[in-house]
C-alpha cells in the first residue's frame, strides 16, 4: 500500500514537471533550484516589456540587445551544474 | 357427483381441445416461446382459464399497459411493486451479464474464428530463409485460397444436388401423390440427399455436411462455411431452427452428440464437421436431430490457443482426433468432473439441468393428497396410452405451460447435500474461482511442487496467477497483477502471454467486466512488447475484431484502441500481411469486421500509408470479395474519422469509384454506400471530389432496380447538399424522376432512404419552392402520408422530419392546409403524426401563413385529435396544442372559451391521466390567454383548480400546482383568483407530499408567492411553512432542494430574519448531515438577502453551543456565507475571526477543515480589500495544518493557502515556504514542495521579485544582478 502510494503522488509529481518545468520535488538542489529561479526570472524581464526598457536605460543597450543577452543566459544561467559526489 | 362428472368431462374436453392446439403448432414454434415471444403463452391463458382471480389481477396490468387513459388505480401504486423488485435485483441480485447471452446470432459467429496459430515475423527474420515449421504469409495465403477453392466446389456440388434433388422431386410428385406429399414438405430431409451424395463425396471432399450449404445461389456471400449454413443462413420461415432439435440439456449425455472440444485446433469451418462425421456412419436410423447444436460448441479450448502439429497446415488431413472432448464423453450430471475436462458451457448447462430436474420431479400421491381437498376431486384412471416422461427437463422445454402459482416468486431451496460443485480452496491467496474458470486455471490447483516444474512450466503458471487475479481478484490484487503483468510483460515473452490471454477472451462464459479487465491487460503488454508482438497480430486481431461490432459502445472504443496501438506496436506491413488473408475470406463475418479492423488501422498510422494497399485491393481481379472488403474498408473509414478524410477524399473515391460500375451487385451496392459516406463525412466541402462519380450514379439509378437502386440514391442523397445551389437543383431535379416513381415501393428500406434522399434534395439551396409544390408535394402527400406509415416508429420519424424539411422550403399553409384535415382521422396513430408534424412545422415557421379559413380548421381539427385521444403518449398531442395556441398567439382568442370549456370539462374527468394533462395544457397556453387579455376566464380557470387540490394523484396534483404558477405567474399575485391568502394555507399541508413532481411544482408555487406576494399572507403562515421546507431540505432531487433554499431566503425577506434563523439554528442539531449540509447552506442564503449582520451575531452565538454538529454546523454556514457575500465580507472579517482562530486549534479534525475553507472564501472574498492584517493572523493559525494527512482536511488546508496567496500576494506565502524547502527531513521537505509547486503554477511571475538572494560560490552564479539595477 505503501509503495503504491508513494508511486501514485510520484507520478503525478512526473505529470506536473512535465507540465510546469520549474517545478520542485524534495531532491531537488540548491542548483537546481537556482536554475529555475535565474530562467523564471529572465522569462519574466524578456516578458515584460517596461522592465526590459529599464533595464535598457539603465545598461545604456537597445531593447532589443537585452533582450537577446537576457535570452542567451537562460541557456546556461548558473554555469556548468556541480559534479555529483557521492552518487 | 353429477355435476363433478359433468366438470370433469368438460375439463377433460378442453384439454383435448388445448392438445390439439399444441399438435397443430409445429415444433418450429417452440423457441419463440422461450426465447423472445410470448404469444404462445397468451395462447394458453386464453383457453384455459386457470382461476378467476388471477385473470382479475394479470388484465389490469395489462389493461394499464394497453390503455392507460382509463386506469383506475394510481399509477405509481401499479408501478411500485415491479420497480423497487428491479431495483434491488440491479442492486443485489443481479448476476454480472455474460457476453455471450445479449449477442445476437452473427455476433455470435465470432466464436467460430479459431486463434491462428502465430506466424512469421518477417522483419525479425532478415534475410534468413523462415524455417518450415513456421507460417509464413505465403502459407496463410495458399490456406485461404485453398479454402476458398474448396468453398467454390462445395458450392458447386451443392448445386448440382440441389438441381437433381428438384429433378427427383419433380419425378417423384408425378409418380405418386403420396411420395410427393413427402417431398413436397417445405422441410427437406437432409439424409436422403446425403445418402445420395455419398460417392460423389468421397470422390472430392471428405464432408459430410455439403447439403448443409445450400440454402439456394442467392445466399452466397452470406453462408461461406458449410455447416453453419442451416443454423444462420437461411432466412425466414423456412429457416432451421436450431432449437427445437435438442430442447433439452440431457442431450449432452447422448451418445450421438459427444461434446467434443468443439471447434479443434485444426478447425477450419469444415473441420467443425470431423467431429462429428463418426457418428453420423454410426447412427443407424437417420434421425433430423443431427444438426450441430450451438451447446457443443466450445470455440476456442485450450488445446486450439497452443498451436500443436495439428494446427499447422496439415489442418485439412480429415481424423484429427478432436483433442478436449476425450474424457468427457458421458459426463452425468450427478457426478459432475470438475477439473479441466469439462468446458464451462457443458457446466452450466448440467448445473441447470439439475436445477430443473430437481424442481420439477413429479408429485408423488401424497402430496397430491396433501394439496388437494379431499372433496370435489375424484382420482382418475390414466389414460392407457399415457407414457410419463422421465426428464422433467425435457418436459418443461417441450411444453411450455404457464407458470403456475405467483409468477415470478421461487423459493431458493438450499441444497445441503450438494457438495460436489464446491470447490476446492485456491491455495497461495489466489482469488475465487468460479466453476467456468477451471477450464483456463485448472492447472493452479494441483498442488504440484513448484520446484519441480521445468522454468517455462513455471513461467506459466506465474502468467496464469496473475491472470486469475486481474480476472477474479479484488482491486488491490487486480491493480498489483495488473502491474506485475506490464512490468514483466517482456520477460514473460510475447508467446507466453498471448497464449494464455486470448483463448481466455474467447470463453464463451466471459463477462463485461472480465473482459474489459482483459482487453486492459492487452493493452498495457501491447505497450512493453512492442515489435515483439508481431507473430501474434493475428492472434490478437480474431479476438478483438468482434469487439468492434459489439453492440456497447465502450466495448467498441476499447476494441478500436487496442487495435490502433497493436498497428503501431506492428507497423503497417505486419498488419497489412496479417490481415490480407482474411479480406477475401470466405465467411462474411470475418469481412466485416476486418473491414472495421482496417479502418482503425487507417486511423492508427493515417490514410496515406494504407492508399497504395486499398488500392490493390478494391482492384483485385481474382475474387469480389477481396473487392468489396477493400470498398468496404474506404466506408469503414469515412465513418470512423469523419472529416478527416477530407485531406484524402479525392484519392479515397479514385479508388472505390469502379465499384459503381462492378459486375457483382454487392460491389455496386457497397461502393454507392461508401460514396454516402464518404459525402457524408466531408460534408459540407469536397464536392470536386465527387465529380467523377456523379455519371455513373446518375445513369445507375436509372440503370438498377432494388438494393442497388437503394444504395445508388443514399449516395446521391448525400452528395447533393455538397454542391452549389445551381448544380444542385439541377440533379435534383434528374433524381427526382427517379425517387417519384420509387415513392410507391413497398420495400420498407427503399421508402426510407428515398423519404431521407427527398429531405436532403429538399433542404438544399438551388431547390425551388415551386419546384417542389408543382413536382414533389402531390405525389409525396399520395404516397406517404397514408396511415400505414403512422406504424412503424422509424418510418414515422422519417415522414415527419422529410415533411417538416419540406414545409421549411415551401411554407406552413402548404403543408399543414395538406394534413389539418387529417387531424379528424380516425385512426388514433396517423392522427398523431399529423400533429407532430403540424407541431414541428408551427414551432419553426410561426402561424403568419396561416389564413382565417385554415386557422379555423386547425383549431377545430386540433381540439378533436385532443379530445378523441386514448393512448398513453400523451405528450403528442399536449406539445402540438400547445405549439398552436402559441404560434396563433392573439388569434385564438375567439377559441379560448371552447378550448377552455374543454379544458374544464376534462378536468372533471374520470380518468386520472386526462385530468392531468388537462391541467397541463393550461400550463402552456397561460401566456397565451394572458396576451389574448382573458384574465377574467384565468381567474375562472384559477379557481377551478383551486377546487380540484384536494386530488389524489400526486402526478395530476403535480400538473394542477404547476397550472396554478403558471396563472399566477401571468396574472400577478393582486389579480389572482383565488386570492393569495386563501390559497397559500391551501397549499401548506402539500407541502408534505412526498411525490417528488408535487413537492418541485408546490415548492415553486410557494417560493413565487414569498417573493412577490409575501405580504398577502401573515407572518405565521410563513413561520408554519418555514418547518415544512425544513422536511423538504432532504428531497432526493436537486431541484427541489434548491427551490427550498431559495424559498428560505424569500420567506427571510418578507417576514424578517429572526424567526426563520431560529427555525435554521435549531436544526443544526438533527442528525442527519444531508439535513445539516442544507440547513447551513439556507442560513447563508438569509444571510445574503437580510444582509450577514441580521444573522452573524445569532449564528456567532450559536458556536457557543458545546456540541460538535452544531458547531460544525455554524462553520460550514460561515464558508458558505463568506463564499456568497463574496466581498460584503471585509466587514466582517474582524469579527468572525475570534471564533476562526478557536476552530483553527481545535483538535476534531473537522473544526480545523470547515474552518480552514471559511478561510478561503473569506480571504477570496476580500482580496484587495486591505484586510491583510486580519488575514496574516488567520494564516498563522492555517499554516501547522499543512502536515495534516487526512485528503480533506489537506485539501481545505492547501485551498485556505491558495486563497491566502491571492490576497495577501505570492510573496509572503513564499516566505513562508522558504523555511522549509530544504528541511533535513524529507517528510517536511516533500510538504513544503508540495506547496511551494502549487504557489508556484499559481504566481509563476509574481514570484520573480521575491525569491531570496543567493550568495554566488566558486563555480556558480547565482546571484541576480539585474534586480539591483537602479536608474
Amino acid at each position: 500500500m505503501q509503495a503504491s502510494d508513494r508511486f501514485n503522488i510520484n507520478s503525478q509529481l512526473e505529470h506536473l514537471q512535465a507540465k510546469y518545468v520549474g517545478t520542485g520535488h524534495a531532491d531537488l538542489n540548491r542548483f537546481e533550484w537556482a536554475v529555475n529561479i535565474q530562467r523564471d526570472s529572465y522569462a519574466s524581464y524578456v516578458g515584460h516589456y517596461p522592465l526590459l526598457a529599464y533595464f535598457a536605460v539603465a545598461e545604456n543597450e537597445s531593447i532589443g540587445r537585452e533582450r537577446y543577452n537576457f535570452m542567451q543566459k537562460m541557456l546556461l544561467p548558473c554555469g556548468y551544474p556541480p559534479e555529483k559526489e557521492e552518487e | 357427483m353429477d355435476t363433478l362428472d359433468a366438470d370433469i368431462a368438460r375439463a377433460q374436453e378442453e384439454r383435448r381441445k388445448m392438445e390439439e392446439e399444441i399438435a397443430s403448432l409445429s415444433s418450429l414454434s417452440f423457441d419463440k416461446a422461450i426465447y423472445g415471444e410470448n404469444n404462445r403463452f397468451e395462447g394458453y391463458e386464453r383457453s384455459i382459464p386457470v382461476n378467476e382471480e388471477e385473470d382479475e389481477q394479470d388484465p389490469t396490468e395489462r389493461e394499464v399497459a394497453r390503455k392507460l387513459a382509463s386506469i383506475t388505480a394510481p399509477k405509481y401504486v401499479l408501478n411500485e411493486v415491479p420497480k423497487s423488485d428491479s431495483a434491488d435485483n440491479d442492486l443485489v441480485f443481479k448476476k454480472p451479464q455474460k457476453i455471450i447471452d445479449r449477442e445476437d446470432d452473427y455476433r455470435k459467429r465470432r466464436l467460430n474464428r479459431i486463434i491462428s496459430p502465430e506466424r512469421n515475423d518477417a522483419f525479425a527474420m532478415g534475410e534468413k530463409t523462415p524455417d518450415v515449421s513456421v507460417r509464413t504469409y505465403a502459407d496463410v495465403m495458399r490456406e485461404e485460397a485453398l479454402k476458398r477453392e474448396k468453398e467454390e466446389t462445395l458450392r458447386l456440388i451443392a448445386k448440382k444436388q440441389q438441381e437433381e434433388a428438384e429433378r427427383k422431386a419433380k419425378e417423384a410428385s408425378s409418380a405418386t401423390a403420396k411420395v410427393s406429399a413427402a417431398a413436397g414438405q417445405k422441410r427437406r430431409n437432409r439424409w436422403d440427399q446425403s445418402s445420395e451424395q455419398e460417392e460423389v463425396k468421397r470422390s472430392k471432399t471428405s464432408d459430410w455436411d455439403v447439403p448443409d450449404a445450400t440454402p439456394g445461389p442467392t445466399k452466397w456471400d452470406a453462408t461461406p462455411t458449410p455447416g453453419r449454413a442451416g443454423v444462420e443462413a437461411t432466412p425466414g420461415a423456412s429457416r432451421r431452427n436450431r432449437w427445437d432439435e435438442t430442447p433439452t440439456p440431457g442431450r449432452l449425455m447422448d451418445s450421438d452428440a459427444t461434446p467434443t472440444g468443439g471447434i479443434t485446433p485444426g478447425a477450419t469451418p469444415a473441420g467443425m464437421n470431423w467431429d462429428v462425421t463418426p457418428k453420423v456412419t454410426g447412427l443407424a436410423t437417420p434421425t433430423p436431430k443431427k444438426q450441430r447444436s450451438r451447446w457443443d460448441e466450445t470455440p476456442a479450448t485450450m488445446g486450439s490457443a497452443t498451436p500443436m502439429a495439428g494446427a499447422t497446415p496439415n489442418v485439412f488431413t480429415p481424423g484429427i482426433t478432436p483433442i478436449g472432448g476425450i474424457d468427457l464423453a458421458t459426463p452425468t450430471p450427478s457426478a459432475l468432473p470438475i477439473r479441466g475436462a469439462i468446458t464451462p458451457e457443458q457446466y452450466n448447462l448440467l448445473r441447470w439441468e439439475r436445477d430443473i430436474e430437481e424442481r420439477n420431479r413429479p408429485l408423488s400421491d401424497e402430496e397430491l393428497d396433501a394439496m388437494f381437498p379431499q372433496e370435489g376431486y375424484k382420482i382418475l384412471e390414466p389414460p392407457a396410452t399415457y407414457i410419463p416422461i422421465r426428464t422433467p427437463a425435457r418436459k418443461l422445454l417441450a411444453t411450455p405451460t404457464p407458470l403456475m402459482g405467483t409468477p415470478l416468486y421461487s423459493i431458493p431451496e438450499e441444497n445441503r447435500g450438494q457438495q460436489f460443485d464446491v470447490p476446492k480452496e485456491a491455495p497461495g491467496g489466489l482469488p475465487f474461482m468460479k466453476p467456468e474458470d477451471y477450464q483456463h486455471f485448472g492447472a493452479l490447483l494441483n498442488e504440484e511442487d513448484e520446484e519441480m516444474l521445468s522454468p517455462e512450466e513455471s513461467k506459466e503458471r506465474k502468467i496464469m496467477k496473475l491472470l486469475l487475479k486481474v480476472k477474479n481478484g479484488t482491486p488491490p490484487q487486480r491493480k498489483t497483477a495488473l502491474r506485475q503483468l506490464t512490468d514483466k510483460a517482456r520477460e514473460f515473452g510475447a508467446g507466453p502471454l498471448f497464449n494464455q490471454i486470448l483463448p481466455l477472451l474467447m470463453s464463451p462464459t466471459l463477462e463485461d467486466q472480465e473482459r474489459h479487465l482483459l482487453v486492459k491487460v492487452i493493452d498495457r503488454v501491447l505497450y512493453k512488447l512492442d515489435e515483439l508482438v508481431r507473430p501474434f497480430v493475428h492472434k490478437i486481431l480474431v479476438v478483438i475484431e468482434p469487439l468492434l461490432i459489439d453492440e456497447d459502445y465502450y466495448a467498441r472504443v476499447e476494441g478500436r484502441e487496442i487495435i490502433s496501438n497493436l498497428s503501431k506496436a506492428a507497423g503497417l506491413a505486419t498488419m497489412i500481411a496479417a490481415m490480407r488473408p482474411d479480406i477475401d475470406n470466405i465467411d462474411e463475418y470475418v469481412r466485416n469486421t476486418t473491414a472495421r479492423a482496417f479502418s482503425v488501422v487507417a486511423s492508427a498510422l493515417g490514410i496515406p500509408a494504407l492508399l497504395p494497399f486499398l488500392k490493390a485491393v478494391c482492384q483485385s481481379k481474382r475474387s469480389w470479395q477481396a473487392r468489396h472488403t477493400g470498398i468496404k474498408i474506404v466506408q469503414q473509414m469515412a465513418i470512423l474519422m469523419g472529416c478527416a478524410v477530407l485531406p484524402h477524399l479525392k484519392s479515397l473515391v479514385e479508388i472505390i469509384e469502379h465499384g459503381l460500375n462492378d459486375e457483382n451487385q454487392k460491389v455496386r451496392t457497397i461502393t454507392a454506400l461508401s460514396l454516402a459516406a464518404l459525402a457524408e463525412a466531408a460534408a459540407p466541402y469536397g464536392i470536386e471530389s465527387f465529380d467523377s462519380v456523379l455519371k455513373p450514379l446518375w445513369k445507375g439509378i436509372r440503370a438498377h432496380r432494388g438494393k442497388v437502386l437503394a444504395a445508388f440514391l443514399k449516395a446521391i442523397g448525400f452528395i447533393i447538399p455538397l454542391m452549389d445551389a445551381m448544380y444542385a437543383s439541377y440533379y435534383t431535379k434528374e433524381v427526382m424522376m427517379i425517387l417519384i416513381r420509387e415513392f410507391q415501393s413497398p420495400d420498407e428500406e427503399m421508402k426510407k432512404i428515398v423519404l431521407k434522399v427527398v429531405k436532403q434534395c429538399v433542404s438544399t439551396e438551388g431547390v425551388e419552392a415551386d419546384y417542389i409544390r408543382a413536382e414533389i408535394l402531390p405525389e409525396f402527400f399520395r404516397n406517404f402520408w397514408v396511415r400505414k406509415m403512422a406504424l412503424d416508429r422509424r418510418n414515422y420519424r422519417q415522414l415527419v422530419d422529410t415533411t417538416v424539411e419540406i414545409a421549411n422550403k415551401v411554407g406552413v399553409a402548404d403543408i399543414v392546409g395538406r394534413v389539418v384535415e387529417d387531424l379528424k382521422d380516425e385512426n388514433e396513430p396517423y392522427r398523431r403524426m399529423v400533429m407532430e408534424t403540424i407541431e414541428k412545422v408551427v414551432t419553426n415557421l410561426g402561424s403568419s401563413d396561416i389564413d382565417a379559413r385554415l386557422e379555423e380548421l386547425l383549431i377545430d381539427g386540433i381540439l378533436y385529435a385532443f379530445q378523441e385521444q386514448t393512448s398513453d403518449d400523451a405528450n403528442v398531442m399536449l406539445n402540438g396544442f400547445g405549439a398552436v395556441v402559441n404560434a396563433l398567439g392573439q388569434r385564438v382568442k375567439p377559441y379560448l372559451p371552447q378550448i377552455c370549456g374543454t379544458i374544464k370539462w376534462r378536468l372533471n374527468n374520470k380518468s386520472a391521466k386526462v385530468r392531468q394533462q388537462a391541467a397541463d395544457l393550461i400550463s402552456r397556453i397561460a401566456v397565451v390567454m394572458k396576451q389574448c387579455s382573458e384574465e377574467q376566464l384565468m381567474g375562472h380557470l384559477g379557481v377551478v383548480l383551486y377546487e380540484y387540490l384536494g386530488e389524489e394523484y400526486p402526478e395530476v396534483l403535480g400538473s394542477i400546482l404547476g397550472a396554478l404558477k403558471a396563472i399566477v405567474n401571468v396574472i400577478g399575485m393582486t389579480k389572482m383568483t383565488p386570492p393569495i391568502k386563501d390559497l397559500l394555507p391551501r397549499l401548506t399541508p402539500i407541502l408534505k407530499n412526498r411525490h417528488e413532481k408535487v413537492q418541485e411544482n408546490c415548492i415553486d408555487l410557494v417560493g413565487r408567492i414569498a417573493d412577490r406576494g409575501a405580504e398577502f399572507v401573515p407572518a405565521r403562515e410563513w413561520m408554519r411553512i418555514c418547518f415544512e421546507l425544513l422536511e423538504m431540505l432532504k428531497a432526493h432531487k436537486k431541484g427541489i432542494r434548491r427551490a427550498t433554499v431559495n424559498t428560505f431566503g424569500y420567506i427571510a425577506k418578507a417576514i424578517g430574519p429572526q424567526d426563520v434563523l431560529a427555525t435554521l439554528l435549531n436544526n443544526l442539531k438533527v442528525q442527519e448531515r444531508q439535513n445539516r449540509v442544507c440547513t447551513t447552506v439556507a442560513i447563508a442564503i438569509v444571510a445574503e438577502t437580510c444582509s450577514p449582520f441580521t444573522v452573524l451575531p445569532a449564528l456567532m452565538n450559536e458556536y457557543r453551543v458545546p456540541e460538535l454538529n452544531v458547531q460544525n454546523g455554524v462553520l460550514k454556514s460561515l464558508s458558505f456565507l463568506f463564499e456568497y457575500i463574496g466581498e460584503m465580507g471585509k466587514d466582517y472579517i474582524y469579527a468572525v475571526t475570534p471564533l476562526l482562530e478557536d476552530a483553527l486549534m481545535d483538535r476534531d479534525l473537522v473544526h480545523r477543515q470547515t474552518a480552514a475553507s471559511a478561510v478561503k472564501h473569506m480571504a477570496l472574498g476580500v482580496a484587495g480589500l486591505g484586510c491583510e492584517d486580519a488575514l496574516v493572523h488567520l494564516l498563522n493559525y492555517v499554516w501547522p495544518n499543512i502536515f495534516e494527512t487526512s485528503p480533506h482536511v489537506i485539501n481545505a488546508v492547501t485551498e485556505a493557502i491558495e486563497g491566502m496567496r491571492v490576497a495577501l500576494g505570492p510573496a509572503v506565502i513564499l516566505n513562508y515556504c522558504l523555511q522549509g524547502l530544504f528541511h533535513p527531513a524529507r517528510k517536511v521537505r516533500e510538504v513544503y514542495w508540495k506547496i511551494y509547486n502549487s504557489l508556484y503554477i499559481g504566481s509563476q511571475d509574481g514570484l520573480v521579485a521575491s525569491y531570496p538572494v543567493l550568495e554566488d560560490d566558486s563555480n556558480n552564479i547565482y546571484s541576480r544582478p539585474e534586480l539591483a539595477m537602479f536608474v
